[in-house]
Protein backbone atom coordinates (compact mmCIF):
# COMPACT_ATOMS: atom_id res chain seq x y z
CA UNK A 1 0.00 0.00 0.00
CA UNK A 2 1.31 3.47 -0.88
CA UNK A 3 2.00 6.10 1.76
CA UNK A 4 -0.89 8.13 0.35
CA UNK A 5 -3.44 5.36 0.67
CA UNK A 6 -2.17 4.40 4.15
CA UNK A 7 -2.58 7.99 5.33
CA UNK A 8 -6.05 8.34 3.80
CA UNK A 9 -7.15 5.05 5.29
CA UNK A 10 -6.10 6.17 8.79
CA UNK A 11 -7.93 9.50 8.41
CA UNK A 12 -11.12 7.66 7.55
CA UNK A 13 -10.72 5.00 10.22
CA UNK A 14 -9.95 7.42 13.03
CA UNK A 15 -12.78 9.76 11.98
CA UNK A 16 -15.16 6.83 12.15
CA UNK A 17 -13.83 5.61 15.51
CA UNK A 18 -13.99 9.08 16.99
CA UNK A 19 -17.42 9.80 15.53
CA UNK A 20 -16.22 12.80 13.53
CA UNK A 21 -17.65 14.01 10.23
CA UNK A 22 -14.77 14.13 7.82
CA UNK A 23 -14.59 16.80 5.10
CA UNK A 24 -13.89 15.51 1.57
CA UNK A 25 -10.25 14.40 1.48
CA UNK A 26 -8.72 16.61 -1.17
CA UNK A 27 -5.08 17.67 -1.24
CA UNK A 28 -5.95 21.31 -0.52
CA UNK A 29 -8.06 20.43 2.54
CA UNK A 30 -6.77 22.45 5.51
CA UNK A 31 -6.12 19.92 8.27
CA UNK A 32 -7.70 22.04 10.98
CA UNK A 33 -10.88 22.20 8.90
CA UNK A 34 -10.97 18.47 8.26
CA UNK A 35 -13.33 17.78 11.16
CA UNK A 36 -10.60 16.06 13.17
CA UNK A 37 -9.26 17.43 16.45
CA UNK A 38 -5.84 17.13 18.07
CA UNK A 39 -6.60 13.80 19.74
CA UNK A 40 -7.54 12.39 16.32
CA UNK A 41 -4.27 13.63 14.82
CA UNK A 42 -2.32 12.24 17.76
CA UNK A 43 -3.83 8.82 17.13
CA UNK A 44 -3.23 9.04 13.37
CA UNK A 45 0.43 9.93 13.95
CA UNK A 46 0.89 7.00 16.36
CA UNK A 47 -0.75 4.50 14.01
CA UNK A 48 1.17 5.78 10.99
CA UNK A 49 4.38 5.34 12.94
CA UNK A 50 3.42 1.68 13.47
CA UNK A 51 2.38 1.23 9.84
CA UNK A 52 5.16 3.17 8.08
CA UNK A 53 7.92 3.07 10.67
CA UNK A 54 8.34 6.83 10.70
CA UNK A 55 7.16 9.75 12.81
CA UNK A 56 8.19 12.86 10.85
CA UNK A 57 6.65 15.11 13.53
CA UNK A 58 9.19 13.93 16.09
CA UNK A 59 12.02 13.26 13.65
CA UNK A 60 12.17 16.64 12.00
CA UNK A 61 13.55 19.88 13.32
CA UNK A 62 11.70 21.54 10.48
CA UNK A 63 9.47 24.37 11.65
CA UNK A 64 6.95 23.93 8.85
CA UNK A 65 4.43 21.44 9.97
CA UNK A 66 1.90 20.41 7.32
CA UNK A 67 -1.09 22.66 6.86
CA UNK A 68 -3.07 20.88 4.17
CA UNK A 69 -3.75 17.23 3.62
CA UNK A 70 -1.44 17.37 0.59
CA UNK A 71 1.36 18.72 2.81
CA UNK A 72 0.67 15.99 5.35
CA UNK A 73 0.96 13.21 2.77
CA UNK A 74 4.11 14.79 1.35
CA UNK A 75 5.52 15.04 4.87
CA UNK A 76 5.17 11.28 5.31
CA UNK A 77 6.32 10.44 1.78
CA UNK A 78 9.52 12.43 2.34
CA UNK A 79 10.13 10.77 5.70
CA UNK A 80 9.42 7.28 4.42
CA UNK A 81 11.91 7.56 1.55
CA UNK B 1 -9.88 -14.86 68.23
CA UNK B 2 -7.62 -16.31 70.91
CA UNK B 3 -6.18 -13.77 73.28
CA UNK B 4 -3.05 -12.32 71.77
CA UNK B 5 -0.11 -11.95 74.09
CA UNK B 6 1.53 -8.91 72.63
CA UNK B 7 4.81 -9.37 74.50
CA UNK B 8 6.19 -11.48 71.69
CA UNK B 9 5.25 -13.61 68.71
CA UNK B 10 6.54 -16.74 70.45
CA UNK B 11 4.62 -16.05 73.68
CA UNK B 12 1.41 -15.72 71.75
CA UNK B 13 1.76 -18.65 69.41
CA UNK B 14 3.00 -20.98 72.11
CA UNK B 15 0.23 -20.23 74.62
CA UNK B 16 -0.97 -23.39 76.35
CA UNK B 17 -2.13 -26.26 74.18
CA UNK B 18 -1.86 -24.30 71.01
CA UNK B 19 1.24 -25.79 69.44
CA UNK B 20 0.14 -29.32 68.71
CA UNK B 21 -0.30 -30.43 65.14
CA UNK B 22 0.77 -27.08 63.73
CA UNK B 23 3.57 -26.60 61.24
CA UNK B 24 5.23 -24.37 58.72
CA UNK B 25 5.92 -25.95 55.33
CA UNK B 26 8.43 -24.51 52.90
CA UNK B 27 9.60 -25.74 49.52
CA UNK B 28 12.79 -26.80 51.33
CA UNK B 29 11.37 -28.60 54.37
CA UNK B 30 8.98 -28.23 57.25
CA UNK B 31 9.06 -27.52 60.97
CA UNK B 32 6.46 -28.51 63.54
CA UNK B 33 5.77 -25.57 65.81
CA UNK B 34 5.97 -27.60 69.01
CA UNK B 35 9.53 -28.60 68.09
CA UNK B 36 10.46 -24.95 68.54
CA UNK B 37 9.68 -25.23 72.27
CA UNK B 38 12.73 -27.42 72.69
CA UNK B 39 14.90 -26.33 69.81
CA UNK B 40 16.31 -23.35 67.99
CA UNK B 41 16.86 -22.53 64.34
CA UNK B 42 19.63 -20.22 65.46
CA UNK B 43 21.89 -22.99 66.73
CA UNK B 44 21.33 -22.05 70.36
CA UNK B 45 22.85 -18.60 69.83
CA UNK B 46 19.70 -16.56 70.44
CA UNK B 47 21.19 -14.97 73.55
CA UNK B 48 23.96 -13.36 71.47
CA UNK B 49 21.29 -11.49 69.55
CA UNK B 50 19.43 -10.12 72.56
CA UNK B 51 19.05 -6.34 72.33
CA UNK B 52 20.69 -6.19 68.91
CA UNK B 53 19.56 -4.85 65.56
CA UNK B 54 19.48 -7.95 63.37
CA UNK B 55 19.72 -7.95 59.60
CA UNK B 56 17.70 -11.02 58.57
CA UNK B 57 18.92 -12.13 55.16
CA UNK B 58 17.94 -15.69 54.32
CA UNK B 59 17.40 -17.42 51.04
CA UNK B 60 14.71 -19.63 52.55
CA UNK B 61 11.37 -18.16 53.57
CA UNK B 62 10.96 -20.94 56.11
CA UNK B 63 14.29 -20.04 57.74
CA UNK B 64 13.16 -16.41 57.87
CA UNK B 65 9.88 -17.40 59.52
CA UNK B 66 11.66 -19.45 62.18
CA UNK B 67 14.11 -16.64 62.91
CA UNK B 68 11.28 -14.11 63.23
CA UNK B 69 9.48 -16.32 65.73
CA UNK B 70 12.64 -16.58 67.83
CA UNK B 71 13.81 -12.98 67.52
CA UNK B 72 10.62 -11.06 68.32
CA UNK B 73 10.83 -9.79 71.90
CA UNK B 74 14.53 -10.61 72.00
CA UNK B 75 16.14 -8.47 69.31
CA UNK B 76 15.85 -4.70 69.54
CA UNK B 77 15.16 -4.46 65.85
CA UNK B 78 14.71 -6.95 63.01
CA UNK B 79 15.43 -5.73 59.48
CA UNK B 80 13.56 -8.00 57.07
CA UNK B 81 15.56 -8.26 53.89
CA UNK B 82 13.28 -9.02 50.91
CA UNK B 83 14.73 -11.52 48.43
CA UNK B 84 15.02 -8.93 45.67
CA UNK B 85 16.83 -6.24 47.67
CA UNK B 86 19.55 -5.03 45.29
CA UNK B 87 23.07 -5.64 46.59
CA UNK B 88 23.93 -1.99 46.00
CA UNK B 89 21.34 -0.92 48.61
CA UNK B 90 22.46 -3.34 51.33
CA UNK B 91 25.18 -1.08 52.84
CA UNK B 92 22.70 1.82 53.01
CA UNK B 93 20.11 -0.34 54.77
CA UNK B 94 22.66 -1.69 57.23
CA UNK B 95 23.96 1.78 58.08
CA UNK B 96 20.56 3.46 58.30
CA UNK B 97 19.02 0.80 60.50
CA UNK B 98 22.07 0.60 62.76
CA UNK B 99 22.50 -3.12 62.14
CA UNK B 100 24.86 -4.87 64.58
CA UNK B 101 24.15 -8.54 63.87
CA UNK B 102 23.47 -10.75 60.87
CA UNK B 103 21.26 -13.82 60.64
CA UNK B 104 21.74 -15.73 57.40
CA UNK B 105 21.26 -19.21 56.00
CA UNK B 106 24.04 -18.81 53.46
CA UNK B 107 27.29 -20.68 53.83
CA UNK B 108 29.16 -17.42 53.50
CA UNK B 109 27.40 -14.07 53.81
CA UNK B 110 27.66 -11.78 50.79
CA UNK B 111 30.61 -9.37 51.05
CA UNK B 112 28.18 -6.42 51.02
CA UNK B 113 26.52 -7.78 54.14
CA UNK B 114 29.46 -7.10 56.40
CA UNK B 115 27.99 -6.05 59.71
CA UNK B 116 29.48 -5.37 63.09
CA UNK B 117 28.60 -7.92 65.75
CA UNK B 118 27.77 -11.60 65.59
CA UNK B 119 26.95 -13.54 62.43
CA UNK B 120 24.49 -16.28 63.30
CA UNK B 121 23.54 -19.11 60.99
CA UNK B 122 19.88 -19.93 60.64
CA UNK B 123 18.98 -23.52 59.86
CA UNK B 124 15.87 -25.61 59.30
CA UNK B 125 17.57 -28.28 61.44
CA UNK B 126 16.69 -27.22 64.96
CA UNK B 127 19.47 -27.36 67.54
CA UNK B 128 18.20 -29.10 70.68
CA UNK B 129 17.86 -27.10 73.88
CA UNK B 130 15.27 -24.71 75.27
CA UNK B 131 16.34 -21.15 74.52
CA UNK B 132 15.43 -18.40 76.94
CA UNK B 133 12.70 -16.69 74.96
CA UNK B 134 11.71 -14.29 77.68
CA UNK B 135 10.53 -11.15 75.94
CA UNK B 136 12.24 -8.09 77.35
CA UNK B 137 11.85 -5.75 74.43
CA UNK B 138 9.16 -4.46 72.15
CA UNK B 139 11.00 -5.37 68.98
CA UNK B 140 10.86 -3.03 66.01
CA UNK B 141 10.21 -4.77 62.70
CA UNK B 142 11.72 -2.93 59.74
CA UNK B 143 9.98 -3.59 56.44
CA UNK B 144 10.99 -2.32 53.05
CA UNK B 145 8.44 -0.91 50.66
CA UNK B 146 8.04 -2.39 47.21
CA UNK B 147 7.60 -0.78 43.85
CA UNK B 148 9.91 2.14 44.41
CA UNK B 149 13.07 2.93 42.54
CA UNK B 150 16.26 3.99 44.24
CA UNK B 151 17.03 3.14 47.83
CA UNK B 152 14.20 1.31 49.57
CA UNK B 153 12.12 3.09 52.17
CA UNK B 154 12.37 1.44 55.56
CA UNK B 155 9.16 1.38 57.54
CA UNK B 156 9.02 0.81 61.30
CA UNK B 157 6.38 -1.54 62.71
CA UNK B 158 5.88 -3.55 65.90
CA UNK B 159 4.11 -6.85 66.40
CA UNK B 160 1.11 -4.86 67.65
CA UNK B 161 0.86 -2.63 64.58
CA UNK B 162 1.44 -5.57 62.22
CA UNK B 163 -1.12 -7.82 63.84
CA UNK B 164 -3.62 -5.09 64.69
CA UNK B 165 -5.90 -6.00 61.81
CA UNK B 166 -6.34 -9.48 63.24
CA UNK B 167 -8.18 -8.05 66.19
CA UNK B 168 -10.78 -6.71 63.80
CA UNK B 169 -13.96 -8.60 63.06
CA UNK B 170 -14.22 -11.19 60.39
CA UNK B 171 -10.72 -12.62 60.60
CA UNK B 172 -10.89 -16.37 60.19
CA UNK B 173 -9.56 -18.21 63.22
CA UNK B 174 -8.93 -21.78 64.25
CA UNK B 175 -7.01 -24.55 62.56
CA UNK B 176 -6.87 -22.82 59.20
CA UNK B 177 -4.12 -23.84 56.81
CA UNK B 178 -2.89 -20.63 55.28
CA UNK B 179 -0.80 -19.96 52.23
CA UNK B 180 0.29 -17.02 50.16
CA UNK B 181 2.03 -16.38 46.88
CA UNK B 182 3.69 -13.43 48.59
CA UNK B 183 7.08 -13.56 50.21
CA UNK B 184 6.64 -13.29 53.98
CA UNK B 185 9.30 -10.60 54.16
CA UNK B 186 6.89 -8.21 52.52
CA UNK B 187 3.91 -6.70 54.27
CA UNK B 188 1.27 -8.79 52.51
CA UNK B 189 3.04 -12.08 53.14
CA UNK B 190 3.96 -11.14 56.69
CA UNK B 191 0.27 -10.57 57.44
CA UNK B 192 -0.35 -14.19 56.49
CA UNK B 193 2.55 -15.51 58.59
CA UNK B 194 1.09 -13.66 61.57
CA UNK B 195 -2.46 -14.74 60.88
CA UNK B 196 -1.36 -18.35 60.69
CA UNK B 197 0.90 -18.29 63.73
CA UNK B 198 -1.12 -16.02 66.04
CA UNK B 199 -4.49 -17.32 64.88
CA UNK B 200 -3.79 -20.96 65.72
CA UNK B 201 -3.20 -22.21 62.19
CA UNK B 202 -0.42 -23.52 59.99
CA UNK B 203 1.20 -22.14 56.86
CA UNK B 204 2.49 -23.31 53.47
CA UNK B 205 5.16 -20.93 52.21
CA UNK B 206 5.89 -20.10 48.60
CA UNK B 207 9.34 -19.85 47.11
CA UNK B 208 10.69 -17.30 44.67
CA UNK B 209 12.11 -19.81 42.20
CA UNK B 210 9.14 -22.16 42.21
CA UNK B 211 6.83 -22.43 39.20
CA UNK B 212 3.24 -21.37 39.85
CA UNK B 213 1.90 -24.82 39.00
CA UNK B 214 4.35 -26.54 41.38
CA UNK B 215 3.35 -24.20 44.19
CA UNK B 216 -0.35 -24.76 43.54
CA UNK B 217 0.15 -28.54 43.54
CA UNK B 218 2.09 -28.35 46.79
CA UNK B 219 -0.49 -26.08 48.48
CA UNK B 220 -3.34 -28.21 47.16
CA UNK B 221 -1.74 -31.45 48.35
CA UNK B 222 -1.42 -30.02 51.88
CA UNK B 223 -5.06 -28.98 51.80
CA UNK B 224 -4.62 -25.22 52.07
CA UNK B 225 -7.85 -23.57 53.16
CA UNK B 226 -6.96 -19.87 53.24
CA UNK B 227 -4.84 -18.24 50.57
CA UNK B 228 -3.75 -14.72 49.67
CA UNK B 229 -2.19 -13.07 46.64
CA UNK B 230 -2.26 -10.02 44.41
CA UNK B 231 -4.73 -9.91 41.51
CA UNK B 232 -1.69 -10.55 39.27
CA UNK B 233 -0.84 -13.68 41.27
CA UNK B 234 -4.43 -14.85 40.94
CA UNK B 235 -4.66 -14.21 37.19
CA UNK B 236 -1.50 -16.22 36.79
CA UNK B 237 -2.81 -18.99 39.07
CA UNK B 238 -6.07 -19.28 37.15
CA UNK B 239 -4.08 -19.79 33.95
CA UNK B 240 -2.47 -22.86 35.47
CA UNK B 241 -4.09 -26.29 35.14
CA UNK B 242 -3.01 -26.81 38.76
CA UNK B 243 -5.48 -24.15 39.94
CA UNK B 244 -7.90 -27.07 40.35
CA UNK B 245 -5.60 -28.58 42.96
CA UNK B 246 -6.70 -25.86 45.38
CA UNK B 247 -9.97 -26.15 47.27
CA UNK B 248 -9.87 -22.95 49.28
CA UNK B 249 -12.53 -21.79 51.74
CA UNK B 250 -11.11 -18.30 51.82
CA UNK B 251 -9.48 -16.38 48.99
CA UNK B 252 -7.95 -13.00 49.68
CA UNK B 253 -6.62 -10.38 47.28
CA UNK B 254 -4.49 -7.38 48.16
CA UNK B 255 -1.61 -5.28 46.92
CA UNK B 256 -3.21 -4.12 43.68
CA UNK B 257 -6.64 -3.01 42.57
CA UNK B 258 -9.03 -5.97 42.56
CA UNK B 259 -11.19 -5.25 39.55
CA UNK B 260 -14.60 -6.77 38.93
CA UNK B 261 -13.22 -9.14 36.33
CA UNK B 262 -10.80 -10.98 38.64
CA UNK B 263 -13.38 -11.06 41.45
CA UNK B 264 -15.91 -12.66 39.08
CA UNK B 265 -13.39 -15.16 37.76
CA UNK B 266 -12.45 -16.27 41.27
CA UNK B 267 -16.10 -16.49 42.28
CA UNK B 268 -16.88 -18.86 39.41
CA UNK B 269 -13.65 -20.86 39.76
CA UNK B 270 -13.90 -21.34 43.54
CA UNK B 271 -17.65 -21.18 44.19
CA UNK B 272 -17.24 -22.61 47.69
CA UNK B 273 -14.79 -19.90 48.80
CA UNK B 274 -15.35 -16.62 50.54
CA UNK B 275 -13.64 -14.03 48.37
CA UNK B 276 -12.30 -10.96 50.09
CA UNK B 277 -10.28 -8.09 48.76
CA UNK B 278 -8.36 -5.98 51.21
CA UNK B 279 -6.66 -2.66 51.12
CA UNK B 280 -3.30 -2.67 52.84
CA UNK B 281 0.04 -0.98 52.42
CA UNK B 282 3.37 -1.31 54.18
CA UNK B 283 2.98 2.16 55.65
CA UNK B 284 -0.76 2.35 56.31
CA UNK B 285 -1.30 -1.23 57.42
CA UNK B 286 -4.53 -3.04 56.70
CA UNK B 287 -7.19 -0.42 56.00
CA UNK B 288 -10.27 -2.48 55.37
CA UNK B 289 -11.56 -5.58 53.68
CA UNK B 290 -14.50 -6.04 51.36
CA UNK B 291 -16.39 -9.31 51.12
CA UNK B 292 -19.40 -8.53 48.96
CA UNK B 293 -17.74 -9.62 45.73
CA UNK B 294 -17.87 -6.16 44.23
CA UNK B 295 -14.92 -4.02 43.19
CA UNK B 296 -14.29 -0.87 45.18
CA UNK B 297 -15.51 -0.27 48.72
CA UNK B 298 -18.60 1.24 50.35
CA UNK B 299 -18.41 5.02 50.69
CA UNK B 300 -19.77 4.63 54.21
CA UNK B 301 -16.33 3.39 55.33
CA UNK B 302 -14.94 6.88 54.75
CA UNK B 303 -15.50 9.46 57.46
CA UNK B 304 -16.79 6.99 60.04
CA UNK B 305 -15.87 8.04 63.54
CA UNK B 306 -15.05 5.74 66.38
CA UNK B 307 -14.04 2.94 64.02
CA UNK B 308 -10.77 1.03 64.36
CA UNK B 309 -9.60 2.77 61.24
CA UNK B 310 -10.34 6.35 60.24
CA UNK B 311 -10.29 7.08 56.53
CA UNK B 312 -10.64 10.27 54.58
CA UNK B 313 -10.17 11.32 50.99
CA UNK B 314 -8.08 14.44 50.39
CA UNK B 315 -7.38 15.68 46.85
CA UNK B 316 -8.56 12.33 45.57
CA UNK B 317 -6.15 10.21 47.58
CA UNK B 318 -7.08 7.85 50.38
CA UNK B 319 -5.69 8.66 53.84
CA UNK B 320 -5.75 6.24 56.73
CA UNK B 321 -5.28 6.59 60.46
CA UNK B 322 -5.22 3.59 62.79
CA UNK B 323 -3.17 1.75 65.34
CA UNK B 324 -1.98 -0.45 62.47
CA UNK B 325 -0.13 2.25 60.63
CA UNK B 326 3.64 2.14 60.78
CA UNK B 327 5.36 4.39 63.30
CA UNK B 328 7.77 6.17 60.97
CA UNK B 329 10.38 5.81 58.28
CA UNK B 330 13.98 5.15 59.21
CA UNK B 331 16.65 7.50 57.95
CA UNK B 332 17.51 11.12 58.55
CA UNK B 333 16.30 12.56 55.30
CA UNK B 334 13.14 10.57 55.18
CA UNK B 335 9.81 12.17 54.61
CA UNK B 336 7.07 12.37 57.17
CA UNK B 337 5.03 9.17 57.26
CA UNK B 338 1.97 10.54 59.05
CA UNK B 339 0.48 14.02 58.77
CA UNK B 340 -0.32 16.27 61.73
CA UNK B 341 -3.65 14.56 62.18
CA UNK B 342 -2.01 11.13 62.32
CA UNK B 343 -3.10 10.08 58.82
CA UNK B 344 -0.95 8.19 56.30
CA UNK B 345 -1.37 9.40 52.72
CA UNK B 346 -1.55 6.15 50.77
CA UNK B 347 -0.98 7.79 47.36
CA UNK B 348 -3.80 5.60 46.08
CA UNK B 349 -6.32 7.65 44.14
CA UNK B 350 -10.03 6.93 44.57
CA UNK B 351 -13.15 8.14 42.82
CA UNK B 352 -16.69 8.19 44.20
CA UNK B 353 -19.29 6.60 41.92
CA UNK B 354 -22.69 6.34 43.52
CA UNK B 355 -22.35 4.87 47.00
CA UNK B 356 -18.97 3.30 46.37
CA UNK B 357 -15.39 4.38 46.06
CA UNK B 358 -13.25 2.84 43.32
CA UNK B 359 -9.48 2.83 43.14
CA UNK B 360 -8.33 4.53 39.97
CA UNK B 361 -4.56 4.22 40.32
CA UNK B 362 -1.45 5.55 41.99
CA UNK B 363 -0.65 9.20 42.27
CA UNK B 364 2.25 9.80 39.93
CA UNK B 365 1.32 6.94 37.60
CA UNK B 366 -0.85 9.34 35.69
CA UNK B 367 -0.77 9.62 31.91
CA UNK B 368 -1.27 13.13 30.60
CA UNK B 369 -2.98 13.31 27.20
CA UNK B 370 -3.11 16.91 26.07
CA UNK B 371 -3.66 18.07 29.64
CA UNK B 372 -6.24 15.43 30.48
CA UNK B 373 -5.14 13.03 33.18
CA UNK B 374 -5.64 9.29 33.02
CA UNK B 375 -4.95 6.55 35.55
CA UNK B 376 -3.75 3.47 33.66
CA UNK B 377 -5.51 1.16 36.12
CA UNK B 378 -8.88 2.67 35.31
CA UNK B 379 -8.46 1.82 31.63
CA UNK B 380 -7.09 -1.64 32.44
CA UNK B 381 -10.18 -2.38 34.54
CA UNK B 382 -12.37 -1.74 31.48
CA UNK B 383 -10.18 -3.72 29.07
CA UNK B 384 -10.05 -6.64 31.52
CA UNK B 385 -13.84 -7.00 31.44
CA UNK B 386 -13.69 -7.96 27.75
CA UNK B 387 -14.30 -11.72 27.66
CA UNK B 388 -11.29 -12.39 25.42
CA UNK B 389 -8.83 -10.58 27.71
CA UNK B 390 -6.75 -12.22 30.43
CA UNK B 391 -4.91 -9.15 31.66
CA UNK B 392 -3.70 -5.81 30.36
CA UNK B 393 -1.13 -3.12 31.00
CA UNK B 394 -1.91 0.44 30.00
CA UNK B 395 0.99 2.80 29.53
CA UNK B 396 1.91 6.14 28.05
CA UNK B 397 3.33 6.46 24.59
CA UNK B 398 5.08 9.67 23.67
CA UNK B 399 3.24 11.67 21.06
CA UNK B 400 4.24 14.86 19.23
CA UNK B 401 0.67 16.19 19.16
CA UNK B 402 -0.74 15.57 22.62
CA UNK B 403 2.45 14.88 24.58
CA UNK B 404 1.33 11.34 25.29
CA UNK B 405 -1.26 8.82 24.25
CA UNK B 406 -2.71 5.81 26.00
CA UNK B 407 -1.65 2.44 24.62
CA UNK B 408 -2.52 -1.01 25.92
CA UNK B 409 -0.56 -4.25 26.00
CA UNK B 410 -3.08 -7.05 26.20
CA UNK B 411 -2.68 -10.75 27.05
CA UNK B 412 -5.51 -12.79 25.50
CA UNK B 413 -7.16 -15.89 26.89
CA UNK B 414 -6.63 -17.61 23.55
CA UNK B 415 -5.24 -16.61 20.15
CA UNK B 416 -7.56 -14.44 18.00
CA UNK B 417 -10.09 -16.43 15.99
CA UNK B 418 -9.00 -16.26 12.33
CA UNK B 419 -12.51 -17.08 11.14
CA UNK B 420 -13.75 -13.94 12.89
CA UNK B 421 -11.27 -11.52 11.39
CA UNK B 422 -8.24 -12.39 13.48
CA UNK B 423 -6.16 -9.96 15.49
CA UNK B 424 -7.34 -6.83 13.70
CA UNK B 425 -11.01 -7.51 14.32
CA UNK B 426 -10.35 -8.31 17.96
CA UNK B 427 -8.32 -5.11 18.42
CA UNK B 428 -11.24 -3.12 17.02
CA UNK B 429 -13.64 -4.98 19.28
CA UNK B 430 -11.60 -4.19 22.39
CA UNK B 431 -11.45 -0.52 21.37
CA UNK B 432 -15.24 -0.48 20.88
CA UNK B 433 -15.58 -2.05 24.30
CA UNK B 434 -13.47 0.78 25.79
CA UNK B 435 -15.39 3.47 23.95
CA UNK B 436 -18.65 2.21 25.39
CA UNK B 437 -17.60 3.17 28.92
CA UNK B 438 -14.64 5.55 28.77
CA UNK B 439 -14.25 9.15 27.63
CA UNK B 440 -12.41 9.28 24.31
CA UNK B 441 -9.04 10.47 25.63
CA UNK B 442 -8.89 7.40 27.90
CA UNK B 443 -9.47 4.93 25.08
CA UNK B 444 -6.15 3.41 23.94
CA UNK B 445 -4.90 4.70 20.61
CA UNK B 446 -3.22 1.36 19.99
CA UNK B 447 -3.86 -2.14 21.32
CA UNK B 448 -0.92 -4.55 21.17
CA UNK B 449 -1.34 -8.25 21.78
CA UNK B 450 1.49 -9.66 23.90
CA UNK B 451 2.25 -13.14 25.20
CA UNK B 452 2.77 -12.12 28.82
CA UNK B 453 3.35 -9.16 31.11
CA UNK B 454 6.29 -8.89 33.46
CA UNK B 455 5.52 -9.43 37.13
CA UNK B 456 7.69 -7.65 39.69
CA UNK B 457 9.09 -9.50 42.71
CA UNK B 458 6.34 -7.91 44.77
CA UNK B 459 3.76 -9.92 42.82
CA UNK B 460 2.40 -6.85 41.10
CA UNK B 461 2.45 -6.06 37.39
CA UNK B 462 5.74 -4.34 36.65
CA UNK B 463 5.10 -0.71 35.79
CA UNK B 464 8.02 1.17 34.36
CA UNK B 465 7.41 4.31 36.40
CA UNK B 466 5.93 2.67 39.48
Amino acid sequence: MSVRSTVLEQFKLVAKEQDKTLAPLTDDLVLLESGLDSLCFAIIVARLEDALGVDPFSATAEANFPVTLGDFIQFYEDAAN
Amino acid sequence: MPQIDWSSLWNSLSAADRLARRALWGVDGSVALDDLAGGSSLGGRLEELRGRCVFLATRSQLAAALALIELDGVARRIVLCPPDLAAEHVPYVIATAGVDALVSDRAAPDPGESTPGPVVACSLKLAPGAPDRQARLRTEWILMTSGTTGAPKMVVHTLASLAGAMMARGTPVGPALWSTYYDIRRYGGLQILLRATLGGGSLVLSSAGEAMSDFLERAGARGVTHILGTPTHWRSALMSPAAHALKPQYVRLSGEIADQSILDHLRSFYPQAKIVHAFASTEAGVGFEVGDGRAGFPASLVGQTGANVDMKVVDGSLRIRSSRTAARYLGEQSEVLVDAGGYVDTGDMVELRGDRYFFVGRRGGIINVGGLKIHPEEVEAVINTHPGVRVSLVRARKNPITGALVVADVVLNSPPDETKGGAQALQREILEHCRASLPRHKVPAVVNFVVSLAMAASGKIARRNA
